[in-house]
């Protein structure tokens, strides 16, 4: 039996942007695939929404193994966005996704300014696209690798492009990342290019050495942190944007295993989280994650999920 | 379908080097076929070891005491499996399958060797019964460094024509390793398929012999995991499709076996330069 959201009382849907979702719960992009696989485990249709994995203009392989290594409470990955392009993708995975009747926010990414956008345009006009992601923390090949999310200018002129190429109405989220010295810097920067949201946090950079060979155990030597470990950062990250933007609709993400770690994130201002790591811990773990805060508020005795968003800010509520 | 399963231990024994454990599984024992494997969690929800790790399914019974059980090998030498060797009878224990491909069966009752590296020999036993209840003639080899590293020498007996036993040191069977034996295995069995599972360097090595007889073989390969259930993108390795496209596929999904003409063996932990969707000079 495929796993689904328990109904209570308590009122669990959220406005994010301009959409309306029946669960704050969504999966994270690279850790979910497309949705096909969970909906072994649970109704995928029944979840917040579905980000898939960053997908590219082209097909692209990916990065050799060893591909991840597991850290205290963690993991480090190097996947190198492997996937199969828009065109397959659109072609195959959304069209899945469409007759299941899940809602889609599809992540893409680029190795340049200009490849952002013609993603972006291979998706104008296609249905079921309900928000688009936009993965700014890949590595931009112009710019000598740097990543796009760790310069404002960089981040807000993929933004730009992207949003010059999709409809006024798509929502647009800004995937960012938390390396950097001051986010808050990147977040109003990238709001001011037409980001409608903000999804935070993408991983950390991180190594992991191997003492027996004394290498890197990564084939790309360097990889992104993720999972519980890094949570305190998600939490920290969403916190300081909230209080930078009052308004922002924003995806908090970042070491997500339980409802208790959830309820940090929408006190910290999340409207809405992403469970990413935990997934491969437990398959069903959206479908339990949404469950468990349900049950928290209602012990709280509050009647809606609303009532504790931006909790943490004494200022704003 | 796979499900989630919070067990219990309900065995689990010391044989040789390795720690038999059977654990409830309710409904998995019914969709499992020869070749699946099981997700284990490490600890509880609040474990810091948070991926899953795989094992070969070794034996499932559907109607015992306990309901569905399923049994696993596990080889004790890291933090996940010194942990699940430590589990003692009532343990909690989390699994989610069957997961992966089974291996694909011969149509015809044709002559088949099963060889096993270590405790790869594992899935083996119940593709025989498979293979066995087709028809078809069953000859294994069992190979491992030394003696205490043999899996399932007195089951393979049981269930095999001929069963040969090598040792890289000589305290068990012929000294030398499973590549050694092969030859006059398939050239005395007549065989049509060889199914193999263990370390990669023996997979690829039985998968040459194959090669070079002309016949078919299935290698069921272990790659680094995260997921298991074809999510993550962490396990795959270069396989040539059916349109001679190489491809970075999922072993837990596409896999764990393969066909061993078309695993790109040379290129195991690389991405080669033909794949589809391989880094282009000065891009990525
Ligand atoms: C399809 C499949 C079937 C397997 N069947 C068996 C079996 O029947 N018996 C058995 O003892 N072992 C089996 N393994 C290997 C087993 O999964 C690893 O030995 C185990 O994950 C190591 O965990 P650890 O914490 O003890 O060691 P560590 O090496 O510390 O593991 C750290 C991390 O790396 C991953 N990892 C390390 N080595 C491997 C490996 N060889 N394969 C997959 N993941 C690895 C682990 O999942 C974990 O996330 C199988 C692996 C696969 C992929
Ligand atoms: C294996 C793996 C692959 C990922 N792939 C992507 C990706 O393609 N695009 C992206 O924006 N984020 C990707 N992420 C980052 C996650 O979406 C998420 O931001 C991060 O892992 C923090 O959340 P978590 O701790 O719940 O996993 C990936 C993470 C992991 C572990
Ligand atoms: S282990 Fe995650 S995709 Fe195979």
């Amino acid at each position: 039996m495929k796993r689904v959201p328990k109904r209570t009382s308590v009122d669990m849907s959220i406005e994010l942007a301009k959409l309306r979702l029946e669960s704050p719960v969504l999966t994270a992009s690279g850790c979910a695939a497309a949705g096909k696989e969970l909906d072994q485990f649970i109704d995928i249709s029944t979840i917040g929404a579905v980000v898939t994995k960053s997908v590219m203009l082209e097909p692209r392989s990916g990065r050799a193994t060893p591909r991840m290594a597991e850290t205290p409470s963690g993991m480090l990955n190097g996947i190198g966005l492997q996937g199969p392009g828009i065109d397959d993708f659109i072609e195959k995975d959304l069209a899945w996704l469409n007759q299941k009747g899940a809602k889609t926010i599809v992540s893409i990414a680029g190795n340049n300014v200009e490849e952002f956008g013609k993603v972006a345009d291979k998706l104008r006009d296609i249905p079921g696209v309900i928000g688009i992601e936009v993965n700014i923390s890949c590595p931009n090949v112009e710019n000598r690798g740097q990543v796009f999310a760790c310069d404002p200018y960089a981040a807000a002129d993929v933004i730009n492009n992207v949003r010059r190429n999709v409809s006024a109405s798509m929502p647009l989220f800004a995937k960012l990342s938390p390396d950097v010295t001051d986010i808050t810097e990147i977040a109003k920067s990238v709001v001011k290019a037409g980001a409608d949201g903000l999804s935070v946090i993408n991983t950390l950079l991180g190594m992991v050495i191997d003492t027996d060979t004394l290498l890197p155990r990564l084939s790309g030597k360097t990889g992104g942190l993720s999972g519980p470990a890094i949570r305190p950062v998600a939490v920290r990250c969403v916190y300081q944007i909230r209080k930078a933007l009052p308004n922002i609709p924003i995806i908090g993400m970042g070491g997500i295993r339980s409802g208790r770690d959830a309820v940090e994130f929408f006190a910290a201002g999340a409207n809405a989280v992403s469970v990413g790591t935990t997934v491969f811990n437990d398959p069903e773990a959206c479908v339990r994650v949404h469950d468990e805060v349900a049950q928290i508020l209602q012990d709280k005795g509050l009647r809606s999920l609303a009532e504790i968003i931006n909790a943490a800010h004494e200022e704003l509520i | 379908m796979p499900i989630v399963h919070k067990g219990t231990v309900v065995d689990n024994k010391k044989v040789g080097n390795y720690f038999v454990l059977t654990a409830t599984a309710a409904d998995m024992p019914k969709e499992f076929k020869p070749g699946n494997f099981v997700a284990v969690a490490i600890g509880d929800e609040r474990s810091s070891l948070i991926l899953r790790r795989a094992f070969s399914i070794y034996q499932v019974n559907d109607r015992g005491v306990y309901g569905g059980t399923v049994d696993i090998v596990i080889s004790p030498h890291g933090p996940g499996t010194d942990y699940l060797a430590n589990l003692k009878r009532n343990d909690a224990i989390n699994l989610v399958g069957p997961l992966g491909k089974p291996f694909s069966l011969p149509k015809d009752p044709v002559p088949c060797v099963l060889v096993g590296g270590g405790y790869g020999a594992a899935p083996l036993f119940t593709l025989a019964e498979a293979l066995t209840a087709r028809g078809c003639r069953v000859d294994f080899i069992l190979g491992a460094s030394t003696q205490e590293k043999l899996f399932g020498m007195l089951e393979a007996r049981r269930i095999s024509t001929t069963l040969t036993v090598t040792t890289d040191d000589g305290t068990s069977g012929q000294m030398g390793q499973v590549t050694d034996a092969l030859p006059e295995v398939i050239k005395k069995s007549n065989a049509a398929v060889i199914y193999a599972c263990g370390p990669m360097k023996m997979l690829e090595a039985v998968a040459n012999v194959a090669n070079m007889h002309g016949i078919v073989s299935q290698t069921s390969v272990e790659e680094s995991m995260a997921c298991g259930i074809g999510v993550c993108m962490t396990c795959v390795l270069p396989i040539i499709g059916d349109d001679g496209i190489t491809r970075m596929l999922r072993s837990c999904v596409d896999g764990p076996a393969f066909k061993g003409d078309k695993v790109r063996w040379d290129q195991v932990g690389k991405i080669p330069s033909d794949t589809w969707g391989a880094p282009v000079e000065g891009v990525n």
